[in-house]
């Protein structure tokens, strides 16, 4: 991973600040993304505007799947292991995926936060692994 | 062709010519300049095209990352590989020794060749099970001798480091 703070990771950071500058409940802001330009104007004078739109963006962080899909060059093998490496599944629980994923084409193999699943996609990647975001249904 | 567990590193003896220079070609084959196919696969989008914030923040902030992590590992291969370029006569066996330390960044390497070289001849699933296929015949029949031989070299160490592990 490079130094460079990540927007996401920003948006956190900020959401954070927000949280001590403004007092609003921990309840409100959970699972809340809001842009660069709402943090600015919640150190200056517009508060109420921000909860307006930390209302408005309440159901962005519905919990987000990673998906892993199949492809013909990656070995049974090597995908167990990737499983097994990035989320610390049992040989049996990763061969399960690993087989979902050979038979039906496509395995879920965790479900959460966006910033989190993001980082997981981040890592199959690195493994060069066939894997997507998606939005829980 | 030899393949022998040591302490620290996995040693490759009896390297014929040939299988020696299949592997020296791993790094360059990692490479997926001017092949669209080869290039979407390494770097595939993180979601579907129609999250194209996300998509935009992957190719912005995380690709450069993946960038240097393949190019990490292809540079630890190629410096392992140098062994083979030794002052033994020309067509004479050859051996390799990869470090456990290393074996990650094989994995890694070998498996980019393959997705690559996979990518740009869009071998078929039937040609990849096909591994009594004759390296001799066209380039894409040599290419696919080339996959399945890496994806063996792979088998072999991803066995290694289970058996280490346990």
């Amino acid at each position: 991973m490079s130094s460079q703070p990540r927007r996401g990771v920003m948006k956190v950071a900020l959401i954070e600040q927000q949280r001590s500058t403004l007092e609003i409940s921990p309840s409100a802001v959970e699972g809340v993304r809001c842009s660069t330009v709402d943090v600015f104007r919640a150190s200056t004078t517009e508060a109420p505007v921000i909860e307006q739109e930390i209302r408005e963006k309440e159901a962005v962080d519905l919990p987000w799947q990673v998906v892993v899909h199949n492809d013909p060059i990656n070995l049974m093998t090597y995908v167990t292991m990737v499983f097994q490496k990035v989320f610390g599944f049992n040989r049996e629980k990763a061969e399960k995926h690993m087989l979902e994923v050979h038979q039906l084409g496509r395995s879920i193999v965790w479900s959460g936060l966006r910033e989190r699943a993001e980082l997981y996609v981040q890592q199959l990647h690195g493994y060069l692994l066939l894997a997507t975001l998606e939005r829980a249904h | 062709m030899e393949i022998h567990r040591q302490s620290d590193a996995l040693e490759i003896s009896e390297l014929d010519p040939f299988l020696a220079e299949l592997l020296r070609q791993i790094p360059e084959s990692t490479k997926p300049e001017g092949a669209v196919a080869a290039e979407n696969r390494l770097f595939s989008l993180p979601a579907n095209e129609a999250e194209t914030e996300l998509c935009a923040e992957w190719k912005l902030y995380v690709e450069p990352d993946l960038r240097r992590l393949f190019r990490s590992a292809t540079e630890t291969v190629a410096a392992d590989l140098t062994a083979l370029n030794g002052k033994s006569k020309p067509f004479a066996n050859c051996t390799l020794r990869i470090p456990t330390r290393n074996a990650e960044a094989w994995l890694n390497a070998l498996n980019q060749a393959r997705l690559v070289i996979a990518s740009k001849y869009g071998f078929t699933d039937g040609e990849l099970c096909d591994h009594y296929r004759s390296p001799i015949g066209s380039r894409r029949d040599l290419s696919l001798f080339q996959v399945n031989f890496y994806g063996f070299l792979q088998e072999y160490i991803l066995r290694e480091l289970e058996m280490g592990s346990s």
